[in-house]
């Protein structure tokens, strides 16, 4: 039997707005626990939650920017569970009229395709519950410790529909979904802090046809290499329990990230009851069309397009895709120097390789905090064009532009780094060569076309290496065919 | 139809009769409720509650006999739509830690302390 | 010596004639006497209201007034935060909690310069008809102290009626000022829902509360209600726009009023015969004053009672949710933090909020949503849809506030579904939004108030306060409660 995996993703953004979602305490400094706090986010009795303007804006910027559609009057309800770092014991969060619904996102990498976007809706995050003594784990806890500094935050959730069938095709969209998130500028979308967090919902079943299999919900996987290494981990734990005729129990599951295995928490005694109906303290939302074009007028250029604009313009597609997902100062760079007049192919050559590569060198995360600028690339590329850079010199430019000693043509300069590219000052140069070595020229002229080798490296150490080795190798078999 | 009413008032208003809606029988697993609600009662309180819960609901229930085909329902009084407030900080509100971690019934350090989760929600 | 009434006092005190800190001594004195008897508060904070007297009065003598309230002392439910004054909400699981922040309406309050007498007795959560539900003991009535002041303001409502303060806050879920003030001969409003931001009211049903004035005249209501109501950004249902000023249309009588009796409210069958009279002579007497009446059908506020019965537990089960022993209030430990909760909440509630909370537990519950809330909530618009079409034809409806005077302690204890009975005329008005009025308009047969109500569409509270005020004069009804300094109170209990 071929089984199929049917995964789909459930992925929680925190919005970097300066304020939380129904309050006015700071959304985003790290602070002395519970310092950022009042009545409202603490739960105290007799507050009341005001909707933050921005986090509405920003939600349907990811709701458009997935192509969603956006809904006229969305409605914000209580979903009722208790939970110790839930301050109200009820998430406001919304049910049957989510902001935006019915979009999807294009997915790269090795199998690509389209991915369904069932909802996008706004909610707030929980305070953070420590658990204290036993390993850490919740499971043998002694107690836990709560901060409420996060309580609030605004959180957007968005719910794939049960599109992807492979692990690597989670982890793609994920990352697409953290480059799209991060081009809209709405949140910081770091995973390791948890800005950005996905949960995975994998079933199995024995063939494309077949009905759904029983689902799982994987937690806590807190970068892109587990979240593939988790949801491979239960396709084949699913897998192998129905291949031994054995049952999958819907239930709650975590990553165990050193164990490298999932690993199933009390099984819930059916599903939950959230008992939703609409929160009562706050007001409909009415979004217009003019609401609506307005935010759809203030997107920026989206990941894929970039991708392909890049692409149109020369650049290998590997590459395009390397400058979308890279830091935003390297496509920065690239685009400027393109600008200033650079070949776009070689352009992203150099911004994938040899400037990423000096940065790592240099242990220097963003290139806008070097001397590296998209004129000083196009500098660079420009001196190489002409010749008057060897590809050892350039990356010797590079690296001291990099360091902030000027611009490229500056730095060849300081550092003596410039090729003799001048066919008279050369062709001098190797008459004098030719008449310190007639032997080797003569049997050059027999026809010993490896001598020109050992000629152009005689020119190279008389101008000690600024020659152009090229230029040289020409003039030398060209003086050598014509007798 | 608009009866308009000359003194005296008294006994002159019609005296309706109450319309009789069917009484609904309803099924209440009071357990799985108090377990939702967060309510550790005892068997013999949860026999007093679930009793009195379906007295009052097979009551209430008769509204379900009401044709309510077409009605939108009311969730707020007034037709207010988008009430929002800016995004900016306002410190006024915020509480120092002190009032904050005051009320608690155990705290340690700054923070609120209590027993165990069971499990992760 | 009487108390003055808000009007009165604020006039005196401006010319010179009393003081607020004999004001205040007034108010203790009364306290002193009568509180023991009544128990209607649960914090009586004697010295800030003698340090607020004092400050007031060298206010006065330094030629500052800072507002219409300056140096008067107001009572308030004790489900309106005050910042470190104790607030409990009648519940033991608040029992010692003290707020850091005080409510929109608190702080209103004080800006307008009135002074806190103190935090008055109501049922715990504001869920119940006669203030028995208090977990620190039943208020009793002024007028009878066998009975019932009414609730769940029933604490408010007999504070002002004692004397013991001269007016007061309370909060209206579905009578909850209307009828401890019906039961209590005071005059007691629920404003508009949204007119009076709901900032620092611990919440039972959200789309239902409404605070709002309790006091001995309707001037006095109009006062109160002109300094808390105000658009209030923290409360997003707040209504933003500005309204026609609550006290515009005093004194101008009943001429041209059309005055609407609904069949279902004025005869329901439940209403005392001493109630329905009252209301009539008085239905009468607007007629006589000018006023136009005439009989109009709601036939779905026969099921207001279920409706509201249904929305408010459900609203409830959510709104009390928090009180779960981690940040504040009581706590009951356990092994487990589920443990801790459940029982903390199984004792810190009392028996009415447990079983309101296990109702609407139940009802938004999976499978009965849309059966019980989902059906409740589309039965309050046709409730709003009768009410709608009943204004196109009147100004204002009336009806007796409570079918019912003051009851004995105890009589409704063991039956909720005829405890709930008693909110039956006033739930219309919470499940529309609209405002309603109690004004106090004479005796039964057992020297027990009986009240009128005035209902007017949403934002109508100067056409209401003008048929109100009108009603007021006709009655021309004494409120002050008979007390013989010898004896104490009328009643049973001493």
């Amino acid at each position: 039997m071929s089984w199929e995996a049917v995964i789909g993703l459930e992925t929680h953004v925190e919005l970097s707005t300066e304020s939380k979602m129904f309050c006015g305490c700071p959304a985003r400094f790290e602070s002395e626990p519970n310092t950022n706090v009042c009545p409202v986010c603490l739960g105290l009795p007799g507050a009341l939650p005001v909707p933050n303007r921005e986090a509405i804006n920003r939600i349907m910027r990811i709701g458009l920017a997935l192509n969603c559609s956006i809904t006229r009057q969305p409605v914000f309800h209580r979903k009722n569970y208790f939970y110790a770092d839930l301050p109200k014991n009820y998430q406001i969060s919304q049910f049957d009229l989510p902001v935006c619904v019915d979009g999807f996102l294009e997915v790269g990498g090795t199998d690509p395709g389209r991915v369904g976007i069932e909802r996008v809706h706004q909610e707030e995050d929980t305070g953070k519950s420590t658990h204290m003594g036993g390993d850490g784990r919740i499971s043998g806890a002694e107690y836990s410790l709560l901060d409420f500094n996060r309580s609030g935050v605004p959180l957007v959730e968005i719910v794939t529909r049960p599109d992807l069938r492979s692990a690597a095709q989670a982890r793609a969209y994920g990352q697409e979904l953290k480059l799209l998130v991060e081009a809209l500028g709405v949140s910081d979308a770091r995973l390791e802090e948890g800005s950005i967090r996905f949960d995975a919902n994998v079933s199995v079943r024995s063939g494309p046809e077949a009905p759904l299999g029983t689902k799982v919900e994987i937690k806590n996987m807190n970068s892109f290499r587990s979240l593939e290494r988790a949801v491979t981990y239960e396709i084949g734990r699913q897998t192998h329990l129905l291949s031994q005729e054995g049952t999958v129990v819907m239930e709650t599951r975590h990553w165990d990230e050193e164990a490298g295995a999932t690993r199933g928490g009390r099984v819930k005694e059916g599903s939950s009851d959230y008992r939703y109906f609409p929160d009562p303290d706050l007001v409909p939302m009415e979004i217009d069309p003019a609401w609506e074009s307005h935010i759809r007028a203030s997107l920026p250029e989206l990941p894929a397009a970039r991708r392909t604009r890049y692409e149109q313009m020369g650049v290998d597609p590997t590459m395009a895709a390397t400058l979308v997902a890279g830091e935003s100062g390297l496509a920065g760079l690239f685009e400027e120097a393109v600008n200033l007049g650079a070949g776009p192919s070689q352009a992203a050559n150099w911004v994938t390789g040899e400037v990423v590569a000096a940065l790592r060198k240099a242990s220097i995360n963003s290139v806008t905090e070097t001397g590296l600028t998209g004129s000083a690339l196009a500098e660079l590329l420009e001196m190489i064009g002409q010749g008057k850079l060897s590809g050892s010199a350039a990356r010797e430019v590079l690296t001291g532009v990099i360091a902030g000693e000027g611009g490229s043509g500056q730095v060849a300069a300081a550092r003596d780094l410039i090729q003799i590219s001048d066919t008279e000052m050369l062709a001098e140069v190797i008459e004098e060569v030719l008449a310190a070595h007639p032997d080797e020229f003569s049997r050059l002229q027999g026809g010993e076309q490896k001598l020109v080798g050992f000629l152009v490296g005689q020119v190279m150490r008389r101008t000690r290496g600024k020659a152009d080795p090229k230029l040289a190798g020409a003039l030398i078999a060209e003086r050598s065919s014509a007798r | 139809m608009w009866t308009v009413f000359c003194e005296p008032w008294a006994g002159r208003v019609t005296k309706q009769t109450p319309v009789n809606l069917p009484s609904v029988s309803v099924e209440i697993d009071i357990a799985h409720v108090a377990r939702l609600a967060r309510l550790d009662l005892s068997e013999e309180d949860l026999d007093t509650y679930g009793r009195q819960c379906q007295e009052l609901l097979e009551h209430v229930a008769r509204i379900q006999a009401i044709d309510t085909t077409g009605i939108s329902s009311t969730s707020h009084p007034l037709p207010l739509t988008n009430r929002f407030r800016e995004d900016e900080v306002t410190t006024e509100s915020g509480l120092g830690r002190q009032d904050v971690l005051d009320q608690a019934p155990d705290t340690e350090g700054p923070y609120f302390r209590v027993p165990p989760a069971l499990e992760e929600d | 010596m009487s108390i003055p009434s808000i009007v009165e006092a604020a006039r005196a005190l401006r010319e010179g004639s009393i003081t607020s800190v004999g004001l205040a001594r007034q108010v203790l004195y009364r306290i002193a006497m009568v509180e023991a008897q009544l128990h209607a508060f649960l914090t009586v904070d004697t010295d800030g209201l003698m340090a607020g007297a004092e400050e007031a009065d060298q206010a006065f003598a330094e030629g500052r007034d800072i507002g219409p309230l300056q140096g008067i002392p107001i009572a308030l439910k004790d489900n309106l935060t005050t910042r470190n004054l104790e607030t409990t909400a009648g519940s033991k699981i608040l029992s010692g909690y003290v707020p850091p922040y005080d409510a929109t309406v608190v702080k209103r309050l004080r800006q307008a310069g009135a002074l806190i007498v103190g935090k008055t007795n109501l049922d715990e959560f504001a869920m119940g008809s006669s203030t028995e539900n208090s977990a620190f003991g039943p208020t009793r009535n002024p007028w009878n102290t066998d009975r019932v002041p009414g609730g769940s303001s029933g604490g408010s409502a007999a504070a002002v009626a004692a004397g013991m303060s001269l007016g007061g806050l309370g909060s209206d879920t579905g009578g909850s000022i209307r009828q401890p003030a019906s039961l209590c001969g005071v005059v007691g409003v629920k404003p508009t829902y949204g007119t009076v931001s709901r900032y620092g009211l611990i919440a039972f049903a959200s789309s239902l509360d409404q605070i709002g004035p309790i006091t001995h005249t309707v001037a006095d209501a109009v006062l109160l209600l002109e300094v808390i109501g105000a658009p209030d950004p923290l409360d997003s249902t707040s209504y933003p726009h500005e309204m026609e000023p609550v006290g515009a249309r005093l004194g101008r009588g009943l001429e041209g009023i059309r005055v609407g009796v609904a069949s279902q409210l004025g005869g329901a069958e439940a209403v005392e015969p001493d109630v329905e009279a009252a209301f009539f002579q008085m239905v009468s007497a607007m007629e006589r004053a000018g006023a136009t009446t005439l009989e109009v059908d709601l036939p779905s506020t026969e099921q207001g009672l279920s409706a509201y019965y249904l929305i408010a537990p459900a609203e409830c089960s959510a709104n009390l949710a928090r009180f779960d022993g981690v940040r504040y209030g009581l706590r009951v430990n356990g092994d487990t933090t589920e443990q801790m909760m459940s029982r903390s909440r199984a004792d810190g509630f009392g028996p009415e909020v447990t079983r309101r909370v296990l109702l609407g537990t139940f009802a938004l519950s999976a499978g009965y949503h849309e059966a019980f809330y989902g059906q409740a909530q589309k039965v309050r618009t046709l409730i709003r849809e009768d009410l709608a079409r009943a204004y196109r034809q009147c100004d204002v409806l009336v009806s007796p506030t409570s079918p019912t005077t003051a009851f004995r302690l105890g009589d409704r204890t063991d039956n909720p579904l005829a405890m709930y009975m008693s909110d039956v005329l006033t739930i219309p008005s919470n499940l529309a939004g609209h405002p309603a009025a109690n004004i106090p308009i004479g005796l039964d047969r057992h020297d027990l108030p009986i009240g009128f109500q005035v209902m007017a569409p949403a934002l109508e509270e100067a056409l209401m306060f003008q048929v109100a005020s009108a009603v007021e004069e006709l009655a021309g009804f004494d409120t002050t409660v008979p007390f013989d300094p010898s004896h104490g109170l009328r009643g049973g209990v001493r």
